[in-house]
């Protein structure tokens, strides 16, 4: 029971990124316009977030310094996706260049700061003040459920509650009507009003600051600093989350806790006798093979926005 | 006049050349605001790619690499194809190279014949195999890619350290001195620098890639595809097997890259937690080279030697070498945004035409 409820609790510790940058992913997407920039701006996230939970640590603000580094990922990143909403939006360039400029841009130009900063070393110092598992009064008393669901890092429960708002705003309010019309016929959108570039102005740049906070959650709880290889390659699997939950909020989450779930049961099942057996890279191709099967065996059913990929001009309906 | 404006139009080789010098002067701005001096980084970066024979010889194998990989990225996009597995597709054929080179015997030439062409037919069919699924169960290309890219990697660690592992290290074991491509007096030439075989086999694909682009029915096919896959339906052409065809082409353009890491550089495989990131340079040299072959030789010489000069730039000038990606990044960005290049001409044009 316990080795379960542990499963549980690693899955949520390592979904929580995913969930964050596959929900970014997704509102850009939803708007038409391509991200595969999520790894960089996950990279973004991470950076900004360690830069300034260090430096706010170092000016003595304590526990308050890893909020403001989740604060500074979403808002400077801002600025960093705006640069791939103005590249595919007003230039109408290659959207998946330009998110593959996007990667290479955050990488190189992370990794440039970080030497600029700390005088030439590889990684920004080690936090001493990050995020820690917090239980929730009662709930966490409940047994198995209680260390299962109720005792995380804060950042999990804010990763749900974007889960659900998100899915709220998408399916149930004008704007999300609007953003959704925007992606499967911007001609239409445009006819009875609808700001076509506007609304995936405010989707991409939204979208790179949420897919921020993914990186930022790497960061603040499990590895307590930023260096190159901080993020290597989970925007990917975040872009396929994206696609794997059919680019719905809660499909969204649902595959990240998979993906997260992959990477929990290498953690556990080492444990017993005959998974020590399994080698361990066939834990790490776990999520990538079963994304491909799945995808295979249920094609027609995950159906991209319309316009994906389309830069919009006026006058074409 | 006009003859000056019309080398405005021809945006093919314009934007690309404009885009380079912007990004090259970016990358002086950026140093600039970050303390360093500009002017030496890049006499350092020139320096270390003509500096010896040595240097010069590395900086030319470096080159090939990005060349192949433009190759592959390249023909894949005239097939309206986003190949971004080309990182699989090299590990799977570096994969090939070194089954081949430790777990043969055979005498020196075979060998060496041997391994390159397994591992490029391995680069071909994991290519082949995104290109098949794409046209049989119509999944985007860029997320197979993506997933075979990671399935490659933890496949190659898995066969490295189950099969050919070097004990006590965390890569392969070395091929069979009877399989390198290097070639041996040419090494000695160049003060050690690791030249091989490869390189004549990139001039041999760069040629190869122009030819059947432009010459062959399969080329034509391609291409009719490339531009409008329903009208090349609707005109009988098979597309989803000139879907396949072309990917396994750039799966093998791919696998090459990895055979001549293996091959004629390194002689074996490190064990990475990521994949080398060669594909997506090939990108940005595709990209930048127009999809043609001439282009994509020029573009992957430009960007291998910048690449290999910016080790030179913490040297001379301690300005961190990851600039030059920064650059990189700027230039395709250039590239695939011609209106913001546009943009830097606006002023300009306008005054002509006043004065016109």
């Amino acid at each position: 029971m316990d080795i379960i409820s542990n499963l549980i609790n690693g899955t949520l510790v390592f979904s929580t990124a995913f969930i964050f940058a596959a929900l970014g992913g997704l509102i850009s997407e939803r708007s038409g316009v391509i991200n595969i920039g999520l790894e960089g701006f996950m990279v973004s996230g991470a950076f900004f977030s360690a830069i300034i939970a260090y430096y706010a640590e170092t000016a003595g603000l304590g526990g308050l310094s890893p909020w403001l580094g989740v604060i500074g990922a979403f808002v400077f990143t801002a600025i960093f996706s705006s640069i791939h909403a103005v590249a595919t939006i007003r230039f109408k360039a290659n959207q998946v260049v330009s998110g593959v400029v996007i990667n290479i841009l955050a990488a190189s130009s992370t990794f440039f700061l970080v030497k600029l900063i700390f005088e030439g070393s590889a990684e920004s110092p080690l936090l001493t003040t990050v995020f820690h598992k917090f239980r929730i009064p009662f709930l966490s008393d409940i047994p198995f459920i209680g260390n299962a669901f109720f005792n995380n890092y804060p950042t999990t429960y804010i990763a749900i509650a974007f889960v659900i708002v998100i899915y709220f705003i998408i399916y149930r309010t004008a704007v999300g009507l609007r953003l959704r019309a925007v992606g499967e016929h911007p001609g239409a959108a445009d006819t009875v009003g609808v700001k076509v570039n506007r609304m995936r102005y405010m989707a991409v740049i939204l979208s790179g600051s949420i897919a921020a906070l993914g990186g930022a959650t790497i960061v603040l709880t499990s590895n307590g600093n930023f260096a190159f290889n901080t993020i290597s390659g989970q925007g990917y699997i975040a872009l396929a989350a994206v696609i794997f939950g059919k680019w719905n909020p809660i499909g969204a989450m649902l595959a990240s806790l998979f993906f997260g779930l992959a990477q929990a049961v290498k953690d556990q099942l080492q444990i017993f006798e005959f998974a020590a057996r399994i080698p361990n890279e066939f834990f790490y191709m776990l999520p990538y093979v079963l994304t491909m099967l799945v995808l295979i065996g249920a094609v027609g059913k995950a159906r991209a926005p319309k316009a994906l990929g389309e830069p919009y001009e006026v006058g074409k309906r | 006049m006009n003859k000056f404006m019309s080398i405005f139009r021809r945006e093919s080789a314009v934007i690309p050349v404009v885009s380079i010098i912007i990004g090259l002067l970016l990358g002086a701005l950026i140093m600039l605001i970050g303390g360093y001096d500009p002017l030496l980084a890049y006499e350092s970066l020139v320096i270390k790619i003509f500096g010896s024979s040595y240097d010069f010889g590395e900086a030319l194998r470096s080159i090939v690499p990005l060349v192949m990989c433009g190759l592959a990225v390249g023909i894949a996009f005239r097939a309206g194809l986003f190949n971004i597995g080309v990182d699989g597709q090299i590990i799977m054929g570096s994969l090939g190279a070194l089954i081949v080179g430790t777990k043969l015997s055979l005498p020196p030439l075979l060998h060496a014949i041997v391994a390159v062409i397994f591992g490029a037919i391995l680069g071909g069919l994991w290519g082949a195999l995104v290109g098949y699924i794409k046209a049989k169960r119509g999944i985007n290309e860029v997320i197979t890619s993506i997933m075979f890219n990671f399935i490659a990697l933890y496949f190659s660690h898995y066969m490295i350290r189950t099969f050919m592992p070097q004990a006590g290290t965390q890569r392969s074991a070395m091929i069979e001195e009877s399989a390198s491509i290097q070639i041996g007096w040419l090494t000695q030439l160049m003060g050690g620098a690791r030249i091989h075989w490869g390189f004549l086999l990139t001039i041999l694909a760069v040629i190869f890639y122009h030819i059947y682009l432009n010459r062959t029915k399969w080329g034509y096919e391609l291409r009719a595809v490339g531009l409008n896959p329903d009208a090349a339906e609707y005109a009988g052409m098979k597309v989803s097997n000139v879907m396949v065809r072309t990917m396994f082409i750039s799966g093998v353009f791919g696998g090459l890259v990895g055979t001549f890491e293996v091959l004629g550089v390194f002689k074996y495989i490190a064990i990475n937690s990521v994949t080398s990131g060669l594909g997506f340079d090939g990108i940005a040299v595709a990209l930048l080279g127009g999809n043609t072959a001439l282009g994509v030789l020029l573009s992957g010489m430009l960007i291998g030697a910048l690449t290999y000069g910016s080790q030179g730039m913490s040297f001379g000038a301690e300005v961190p070498g990851e600039i030059i990606r920064m650059v990189i990044g700027f230039i395709i960005f250039f590239v695939a945004a011609p209106g913001i290049v546009k943009l830097f001409f606006r002023p300009l044009t306008n005054k002509m035409k006043k004065k016109v």
